[in-house]
């Protein structure tokens, strides 16, 4: 992974003195509140329900050893002894003291490890694919443009106030699994003609007007991805909306200015910078990719003789093999997925001990790096055949190898009402309830791949409308409800789900769960997934079951006059 | 009154601001002698005026101002202030960034408004020259901290036109 040079720890240092004065006018009263927030917020600091909420990068995923036993002293030694894996590749830590921040930075930055633009109205952190540089279906390697874009977006003088945040995924595989649809900026790398370059998608997002992106230029050769972006950061800052935060994302400046005139616009900006002393160099992507060359992998077979005796004896390994790894472009190497969603714990947590478990695993097994994904899961890339079983056994003592990846209980899900301010409803308490209510394995994997993300407001942290079935808190009088959708997915063929009718209380949501699966088993045919039948069939028969003896919410009898 | 920041000094500011009053409009408004800060609706509106027996011509622009509409003009300005309304609206700094780097604006580019130490930086990399830090602040610790706190920039900007991984030696 990339390894900071003299200049790239500099910047991290000066940042946390920067932020230790900063805190420090602050309680002297030289800096308001209000002219506080903003830097705590892009140092991701913010103030919820119980205490500062703390959010430290992990810029494109990419970790090593050191700092997963970095993150794991900082959350014992500052906090309760347990972080939470966001969706958009963050530690968040839920107890820090907010005098204590200066110090935990200056602990990260030891590390290279950094708060920087992690909230507030600024560049985020770049995501991408969590399988990055070892997928078997990765066309390029997105992550040494991540890294130069995590460069150009780091304390950008003219971005730095924009009307709201701003998020950008990049993925280089065949299939996306980076969201990339729903985000301020979407990249899909490609090679046409033998040309590496770019599909540049702008103006998606979820949160409270869920917006699919659409592409604004279909091919983008690479090194004017720079230029190309500060082109539309420019148009947006300075076009997009100031009066009204719920209108502020530039999802809304594209569709109040239509796509067209949105392109129309950035073109014009972009025919100044284009071919000027930001488009990126050769020997800075060289430089850069150099540090994601490919581990020393051994030369070993494809099929390992003694893995395939330990599958073909013990069911507990073949199910967690068959859900938590995954397909490696070496042969004899796979990834694997240490699951961060075993049942009745908040989904993405993890306590210092998992993390230095972790740590552990990555020296021994999979050369001192690991990844974190935007399922809240923890992966490690480059796993011998041969180490599997060694590792599902470490990993399970761990409590981190419950075999459940893509199947119902591993939920993506947010803080919700027990720690966030902004919730209608708390959604812990959901994933929870449901995980208990499908605790058996033989029926989970009957059930097979299906994905419920839950969000505790519309601000949709949980990416609720992406799931095939999502779960979003509302407040009825007071009261937390819960609305269903069905039909939403991620992937190149993303799509928003669709709600099925009048929200439900908590007592009532594993049983809606468990109505929605009893329809799609008795319609399923062979081989098809969840999704596949609800295509086939429709969301008729299953709003039918989940609404029956209701006075709302059936679907409408055709009438025959 | 804001205190004038230019060259690592706080300054007298020579210039005044014109204010717009109640009841009165760009085409009204008495346009007084000395060196002026007009904004740009008053500009647009009695440059003819303005222009003659001046020496001095200052002009302001406002967040939802576009540079395009004096681009032709910026000959005239001794001066041009960028208004903040509040710290956390980053229009300025486009609007500074395009008069620096597109219309190759030279003179004085001043930061007016709510600006504050924690910007200064963000301020002088986009080209703003002058910095009326707003009133109450320490301006000696802006001074000696406000426009440093790092060390390197990535990004190409106006006070540094080649971004970093062009200015590496090895
Ligand atoms: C409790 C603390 C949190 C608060 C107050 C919070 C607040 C918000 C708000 C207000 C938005 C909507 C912004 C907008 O649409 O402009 C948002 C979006 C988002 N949050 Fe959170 N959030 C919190 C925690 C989290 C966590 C823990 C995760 C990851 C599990 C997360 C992931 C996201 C994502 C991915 C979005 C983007 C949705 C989009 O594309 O618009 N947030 N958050
Ligand atoms: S979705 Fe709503 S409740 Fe959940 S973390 Fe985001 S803001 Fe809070």
């Amino acid at each position: 992974m990339y390894k900071y040079d003299a200049i790239d720890r500099q910047l991290i240092l000066d940042r946390v003195e920067q932020f230790r004065d900063q805190v420090r006018r602050w309680q002297a009263g030289e800096l308001t509140d209000d002219e506080f927030r903003p830097l705590r917020l892009q140092n991701g600091l913010y103030i919820q329900r119980h205490a500062p909420m703390f959010r430290i990068a992990v810029p494109y995923g990419m970790m090593n050893s050191a700092q997963l036993r970095k993150l794991a002293h900082v959350a014992r030694q500052y906090d309760r002894g347990y972080g939470h894996f966001t969706t958009r590749h963050n530690l968040q830590l839920n107890w820090p003291k907010l005098t204590d921040v200066p110090d935990i930075l200056a602990e990260l930055a030891e590390v290279d490890l950094h708060a920087i633009q992690t909230s507030g109205n600024c560049l985020r952190n770049i995501t991408t694919d969590q399988f990055a540089g070892v997928a078997a279906d990765e066309v390029i390697d997105p992550r040494p443009l991540a890294e130069i874009l995590r460069q150009w977006t780091t304390f950008h003088p003219e971005f730095a106030f924009l009307p709201r945040k701003f998020k950008i995924a990049i993925s280089g595989s065949q299939e996306d699994r980076a969201v990339t649809w729903f985000h301020d900026i979407g990249l899909h790398l490609k090679v046409v003609d033998g040309v590496t370059g770019f599909t540049v998608i702008v103006g998606g997002g979820l949160g409270r007007t869920p917006i699919r992106g659409q592409v604004v230029r279909d091919f983008l050769p690479w090194q004017h991805i720079l230029t190309y972006c500060e082109a539309i950061l420019r148009v947006y800052n300075r076009f997009g909306r100031r009066d009204n935060a719920y209108k502020a994302r530039i999802k809304i400046l594209v569709q109040a200015l239509g796509v067209e005139e949105f392109g129309q616009l950035v073109e014009a900006e972009w025919a100044h910078a284009k071919d000027g002393p930001a488009t990126i160099t050769q020997a800075e992507y060289d430089r850069v990719a150099a540090h994601f060359g490919a581990p020393a992998y051994a030369t070993i077979a494809a099929v390992n003789t003694a893995f395939e005796e330990k599958k073909a004896a013990e069911k507990a390994f073949a199910r967690w093999v068959d859900r938590n790894t995954h397909a490696h472009k070496v042969p004899g190497y796979a990834a694997v997925t240490l699951s961060l969603k075993p049942h009745g714990v908040a989904p993405g947590d993890i306590t210092s001990e998992q993390m230095e478990v972790v740590a552990d695993l990555a020296d021994r097994y999979s050369f001192g790096e690991l990844r974190i994904s935007h399922e809240q899961n923890v992966i490690l890339a480059d796993v011998r055949l041969a180490d599997l079983h060694a590792v599902w056994q470490q990993a399970k003592a761990a409590g981190l190898a419950t075999p459940n990846i893509g199947l119902l209980t591993s939920m993506i899900c947010c803080p919700g009402g027990d720690f966030c301010d902004l919730a209608n409803a708390k959604s812990i308490p959901i994933a929870t309830a449901i995980q208990q209510r499908f605790d058996d394995l033989d029926y989970l994997f009957d059930i097979g791949d299906i994905d419920l993300n839950i969000s505790g407001c519309m601000n949709a942290c949980g990416h609720h409308h992406v799931g095939h079935i999502g779960v979003l808190g509302v407040d009825k009088n007071n009261d937390e409800f819960y609305q269903v959708t069905l039909g939403g997915r991620q992937g190149y063929e993303a799509r928003l789900g669709k709600v099925i009718g009048p929200s439900f209380s908590a007592g009532e949501m594993p049983d809606v769960v468990e109505k929605i699966i009893q329809v799609y088993l008795e319609n399923r045919h062979p081989d098809e997934r969840f999704l596949d039948t609800l295509d086939r069939i429709g969301v008729d028969p299953f709003k039918n079951r989940v609404y029956e003896g209701r006075a709302h919410g059936k679907a409408k009898q055709k009438e025959t006059a | 009154m804001a205190q004038l920041i230019q060259q690592n000094n706080v300054t007298v500011d020579a210039w005044t601001t014109l204010e717009i009053g109640e009841g009165e409009t760009p085409d009204s408004v008495a346009l007084p002698a000395g060196k002026v800060i007009f904004p740009l609706a008053v500009w647009q509106a009695r440059k003819a005026e303005i222009i003659p027996g001046r020496e001095h011509i200052g002009l302001l622009l406002l967040p939802d101002d576009k540079v395009e509409d004096v681009a032709a003009d910026l000959a005239h300005f001794a001066v041009v202030a960028v208004h903040f309304p509040k710290f956390v609206d980053g229009r300025g700094y486009s609007t500074a960034a395009l008069l620096r780097q597109r219309y190759h604006y030279q003179r004085e580019l001043r930061a007016v408004g709510d600006v504050l130490h924690d910007q200064l930086f963000f301020m002088q990399r986009v080209g703003f020259d002058s910095y009326a830090l707003k009133d109450g602040k320490d301006a000696i610790h802006a001074i000696g901290k406000g426009f440093a706190p790092f060390s390197e920039t990535y990004q190409a900007s106006t006070d540094q036109p080649a971004p970093h991984f062009r200015r590496r030696t090895a």
